[in-house]
């Protein structure tokens, strides 16, 4: 089947990372908010390993088709 | 107590990208699905890895995220035990033993491999029982899954049943087996990811693993065991009553370890058939082994939150709760140490990763309901293939087509049958572990034995079941307050809980039906020929060396891996 997976899912999650990057950019200075994560700003650090992993796949995915 | 949370419209935001990639995936598929093959075989070309982790994540439906992390809040790391022993050893067996016969013989299904390997009769049998079951077990989880987003989001009972059904049939429906894989592979990354956050917040609120083993020690020597039992896992199997689960290790390793997992692991065609969609033969036998490494360390991302809720539980500071009318409900506690410790934003994401989760359960469910009944039920018994190739296939993916559509429609009902009757998912729990069983032990046999003959098989599966039904209708766990969960004839034992009854129903079964199979195969003429045999029994076939280049891609020395990393795990946790 002529799909290679890993790029919905790399574009997947860079956009769901991308989102939620910038919501926790702007929602940084809410203590309120993120007194439920043990006040660690969980948006903006989520965010950033979701846009690495979804990174990280469409790497691989352009990796095999260069070969 | 109030269990309802908001959602914001960044949380919905998120929900709808997955949406659309989910059915995007399906879209893009749609063009493949020529012939009844490629839609319900997925034309027998999946890489390994894309297989190995849809194997797993197909196992990973919501009833198993919110059971599991119940059951750690429950019984602690015990829960383990689902994992490493009642999994590993039958994931490797199937990789190494099974797969070369289930993929080699060219069977499309698991009822098929038993009409190649034995006769018609035993594999209507399996098919009509597997068709039901899987349609029923599909509503059920369906069911779940909408009544917790009416309890804690407050969404309309109907509309989430309604709406989750739409886009499962919509993405099966447009690319069939190859979507469904897909898809699980997506929803198994979205699962652990959005997952993720809750375990680590939740373990550094009770500072680590050192700080949840003493904030636990008084909270489990009130109920009565050890300080550590629920941080560990085999300490205190020596004496039943020493652990919660209630078992002795022995009947941890038998029931568990054997007879539950091997007819649960190895016979089971929505988990093989994922294997079956590899693309080459050794891809096949890596698929399971693939699949174990991830399956080895969800323990610590579903079982551990659970462990460190029933610490939340007993500290009145926290605020958290998992009662509903005075009644603590296990299955909230996932979704109530989602609420506990995520704001908006990876809140949507860990709701996202509940949806995924029930969604490839009930993909799961459907493609494997779709092809059996296609293949096993309508080829075999309403229309036989005319031998026209072309218009066959052509034929047979309409029929598979439809009948995708036709089991979503009746996992709809089934759920609602579900609501009406409380207790039909323990009652179907208990009737699949009274089907597997002996399933195993027929297939076992009929793999590793060229003397076993089809009467033999047929009366062995349906005596290993009236055993099972007899020891049920005979046996309480103790507490038991309705006949579903047994005593339904009269009470000659009763089990200290339900979970040993169950071990023992599967090992009564189990051996019934080895004991009537062998017995009856040694009374009965053998009708299959040798040649007939070749590819579907071990001793006559012949061993084909394939060379594979790169030592990782052996199966042999990834299940040396498997098996080490698991005993390595329970060393550590012990």
């Amino acid at each position: 089947m002529g799909l290679d997976i890993r790029i919905p899912i790399g574009l997947m999650f860079s956009v769901i990372g991308l989102i939620i990057t910038l919501f926790g950019l702007f929602t940084n200075s809410d203590a309120e908010m993120y007194a439920k994560s043990l006040s660690i700003n969980i948006n903006l650090w989520m965010g950033l390993l979701m846009l690495a992993f979804g990174g990280l796949m469409l790497f691989f995915a352009r990796k095999r088709k260069v070969k | 107590m109030d269990l309802k949370f908001e959602l914001g419209w960044i949380d919905y935001a998120i929900m709808l990208v997955y949406f659309v990639f989910v059915l995007g995936i399906g879209w893009a598929l749609k063009k493949y699905m020529k012939n009844a093959s490629a839609f319900l075989e997925a034309g027998r070309s999946m890489p390994a890895w894309v297989a190995g982790l849809a194997f797993i994540s197909t196992n990973l439906g919501a009833l198993e995220v919110m059971g599991m992390t119940g059951s750690g809040a429950k019984y602690g790391m015990l829960t383990t035990h689902f994992y490493w022993i009642g999994a590993i050893p039958a994931m490797i067996f199937l990789a190494l033993f099974m797969m070369p016969f289930y993929y080699g013989s060219k069977a499309r299904s698991v009822p098929e491999y038993l009409k190649l390997r034995y006769d018609e009769k035993t594999r209507g049998l399996n098919a009509i029982l597997f068709a039901v079951m899987t349609i029923l077990a599909s509503g059920i989880s369906m069911y779940a899954l909408a009544l917790l987003m009416e309890t804690v989001l407050g969404w309309n009972f109907h509309l989430s049943l309604i709406l989750s059904a739409v886009i499962v049939l919509g993405y099966t429906y447009l690319g069939g087996l190859s979507s469904a894989i897909y898809n699980e592979v997506l929803q198994f990354f979205i699962i652990v990811i959005g997952l993720l956050p809750i375990v680590f917040l939740s373990l550094k609120q009770v500072g680590g693993w050192s700080g949840l083993e003493h904030s636990l020690g008084s909270i489990v020597s009130d109920k009565g065991y050890a300080a550590d039992t629920f941080t560990t896992t085999w300490k205190y199997t020596g004496n039943a009553k020493a652990n919660p689960l209630g078992v002795e290790w022995y009947g941890i390793a038998a029931g568990l370890g054997f007879v539950l997992s091997f007819g649960y692991w190895c016979t089971n065609f929505l988990i093989v058939q994922r294997a079956m969609a590899a693309e080459s033969i050794n891809a096949a036998r890596k698929t399971p082994l693939i699949g174990a490494i991830p399956k080895m360390f969800i323990p610590f991302l579903i079982i551990v939150p659970g462990i460190v809720a029933l610490v939340l539980m007993n500290d009145p500071s926290t605020g958290f709760s998992i009662m509903v009318n005075g009644k603590a409900n296990y299955d909230l506690t996932i979704i109530m140490l989602l609420k506990q410790y995520l704001p908006m934003g990876v809140l949507g994401l860990g709701i996202t990763a509940l949806l995924a989760s029930f969604m490839s359960g009930m993909a799961g469910n459907v493609s494997a309901f779709n092809t059996v009944w296609t293949y096993d039920i309508y080829q075999s018994y309403i229309r036989p293939a005319t031998g026209d190739k072309e218009s066959d296939e052509k034929h047979y993916l309409k029929v598979g087509r439809l009948a995708t559509i036709f089991g979503v429609v009746v996992s709809i009902a089934a759920a609602y049958l579900a609501g009406l009757f409380g207790n039909i998912m323990d009652f179907l729990q208990t009737i699949f572990s009274m089907i597997n069983a002996p399933l195993f032990a027929v297939i076992f046999l009929g793999m590793f034995w060229k003397r076993t003959t089809g009467h033999a098989a047929f009366t062995g599966l349906l005596a290993g079941f009236l055993i099972a039904l007899l020891h049920h209708g005979l046996t309480v766990p103790e507490g038991a307050t309705t006949l579903v969960k047994g005593g339904w004839i009269g009470v000659i034992h009763t089990y200290p809980v339900e979970m040993a009854q169950n071990f023992w129903t599967a090992i009564f079964a189990f051996t019934t039906s080895t004991v009537v199979t062998v017995i009856l195969s040694m009374l009965t003429k053998k009708v299959k020929t040798d040649e007939e045999l070749v590819g579907l029994v071990y001793s006559m076939t012949p061993r084909t060396s394939v060379v594979v280049k790169q030592w990782y891609n052996r199966p042999v020395v990834l299940a040396s891996i498997v098996g080490i990393i698991c005993i390595v795990l329970s060393i550590i946790f012990w």
